[in-house]
């Protein structure tokens, strides 16, 4: 279910304004690739290009080709709603649906696919997602109960739930724990490390330890400056960007000098 | 204070409250905020207490007059007097706010939600635009362009449907009836209701919009599962915000009907229950001594009436409280 993503010659843009310039890579399937950049660098910008949630800001737009297996999310005809079915996203903070109870957070998606599944498939879905998400054992007796009675680490696991029920090729996942204390943290980390057995997935992190724990490979971007895009500076094997990076600005940013 | 240090004195043991170490300074820009906010808050108490005093004292004889005397001084006896006209209040707002809330809710989500920018602010200057329009010039409108152009519908009606006792019996013949009433009422009652559930609408939060979204939904289905649940308590007091006025409402609906004191389900003939703003409206100035306090009284059921529909909304609203957004 995991697939390879290829970006060629991507620029993103707000308007007029050029965000995101020239990027190419490629993501491996089965891995966990993070990205990594000061504030205002382009990495969530880029992240969201990858199942084509950039466009739902107005005037946003993208110019390239992101292919996953072959085929082109930006090709002609291609529908962004199904394009985002098959690629999940987790977002910076837990956005579980407030009105609506565990279980049905955890269907969310899938019921928009499948509008009749029998109420014995439901739950089988509903106990896979949670207990590949870890956390089906926390709220396994509580499922009638609404999402937003959970701690933030609970709900954002939810969340991941929510998005693995739908079985994606791709999960996205856009500096999931900044707003999670460290010990929820560590629980989704551990979670990213079983997930990645199935899926491909690609994380923005501020947390330079984070990246370096949890993922294969790392791509660093950066800005020349205020108003000037972000680029892909650099992108490798974690343990070679953390250790001897190619670039200059890459060692600086992850020696601590400047971000 | 620590507690593992053994206290010296008996000083020592009781906590000393900042406000003696650090005297609060008198402000008097603070002062002066809070004696105004206070007077408002209590004028508002005060104007509400004495209008329902007010109400009461009124409405006494006609609550404590025996029967036969009402029956020969006032309009009737009190109690079975005002029924019709209770029902035909309720009769009239309620299919207001059945054709008005559809339509509001649709402008407000496209302004909030579809409409290109530009488009959307002035379609809601627009509608506020319709919130200025005094309520006499709509009365005109409803006899004088709504009701004729009602007609051939009104016939359709009656003809195709007529074997529903909604739309029974005869149609009547000048196009003034509850319907007609009830589509100038919801007119009225449109840009409140729009104007608030546009808010509400806007205010939902992007993450809920952008979890939807990244799940693949469409754009209504988005709707469905962010805004719409976000928005409900909204939509709750909007509405009930737009019945308030929709029961309260007296022009429109003493020019546009002929009201009886008739209870009649039926909204295309030309008997239409009169509705308690209308009817005070339209007898008061000739009403005196026991008519009077009858009409007061009158007055009174309506306050209970509409008291008892915001009653019911905040309790729907209340009901979900832990669904809602807040948390």
């Amino acid at each position: 279910m995991s697939k390879r993503i290829v970006v060629n010659n991507l620029n993103v843009y707000y308007g007029k304004f050029k965000a995101v310039e020239d990027v190419d890579m490629v993501i491996e399937p089965r891995s966990v690739t993070a990205f990594i950049g000061p504030s205002g660098c382009g990495k969530s910008t880029f992240l969201r290009t990858l199942n084509r949630m950039h466009e739902v800001i107005p005037g946003a737009r993208v110019e390239g080709d992101v292919l996953v297996d072959g085929e082109n999310l930006y090709g002609p005809g291609v529908d962004p709603v199904e394009v985002r079915r098959l690629i999940g996203m987790v977002f910076q903070r837990p956005n579980p649906f407030p009105t609506m109870s565990i279980k049905e957070n955890v269907l969310a998606g899938v019921t928009l696919n499948a509008k009749h599944l029998s109420s014995s498939r439901k739950d089988e879905i509903v106990e896979k997602s949670l207990s590949g998400a870890n956390l089906w054992e926390e709220v396994k007796n509580r499922l009638e109960l609404p999402g937003s009675g959970l701690s933030g680490g609970q709900q954002q696991r939810l969340c991941i739930a929510r998005a693995i029920a739908m079985s994606p090729e791709v999960l996205l996942m856009d500096e999931p724990c900044s707003a999670l204390d460290p010990i929820s943290t560590l629980a989704i980390e551990d979670l990213i490390q079983e997930l990645k057995e199935t899926y491909t997935i690609v994380i923005v992190t501020h947390n330079m330890q984070q990246a370096a724990r949890v993922s294969d490979s790392t791509a660093f971007f950066n800005i020349a400056g205020t108003g000037a895009p972000g680029k892909l500076i650099e992108m490798g094997p974690t343990e070679k960007i953390f250790s001897t990076p190619d670039n200059q600005q890459t060692e600086e940013y992850i020696t601590g000098r400047f971000g | 204070m620590s507690t593992d240090t053994l206290p010296e004195s008996p000083a020592d043991v009781a906590p000393q409250p900042p406000s003696s170490l650090i005297p609060a300074k008198k402000r008097i820009g603070d002062s002066v905020f809070k004696t105004l906010s206070t007077g408002a808050g209590t004028t508002i108490l005060v104007i509400l207490a004495l209008v329902a005093a007010f109400l009461l004292v009124q409405a006494i004889p006609a609550l404590t007059t025996p029967q036969d005397q009402q029956l020969a001084n006032g309009y009737g006896y009190f109690p079975t007097w005002i029924v019709p006209f209770a029902f035909g209040t309720v009769w009239a707002a309620a299919w207001a706010l059945l054709l008005a809330v559809p339509v509001a809710l649709g402008i407000a989500l496209f302004i909030s939600h579809y409409a290109p920018r530009r488009l959307a602010q002035g379609l809601g200057y627009l509608i506020d635009l319709l919130a200025a329009v005094p309520s006499v010039v709509f009365g005109l409108w409803g006899i004088i362009v709504l009701a004729p152009a009602m007609m051939p519908v009104y016939t359709w009606l009656n003809a195709y449907l007529g074997w529903i006792p909604l739309f029974g019996g005869q149609v009547s013949g000048t196009g003034r009836t509850l319907l007609t009433a009830a589509v100038v009422l919801a007119v009225m009652i449109l840009p409140i209701i729009t104007s608030l559930t546009r808010e509400v609408f806007l205010q939902t939060p992007k993450l809920h919009e952008e979890a939807a979204l990244a799940l693949g939904a469409t754009r209504w289905e988005m709707v469905k599962m962010s805004v719409l649940p976000f928005g409900r308590a909204g939509i709750v007091s909007a509405c009930m915000l737009g019945l308030g006025r929709a029961l309260g409402e007296t022009m429109a609906v003493a020019m546009v009907l002929s009201g009886s004191d008739v209870i009649t389900i039926e909204i295309l003939t030309s008997t239409n229950t009169n509705t308690i703003a209308a009817t005070i409206a339209q007898n008061f100035p000739e009403a005196f001594a026991l008519k009077q306090n009858q009409l007061i009284a009158g007055g009174l059921v309506l306050f209970v009436i509409t008291l008892a529909v915001n009653m019911i909304a905040r309790w729907i609203v209340a009901r979900r409280a832990q669904y809602s957004g807040a948390n």
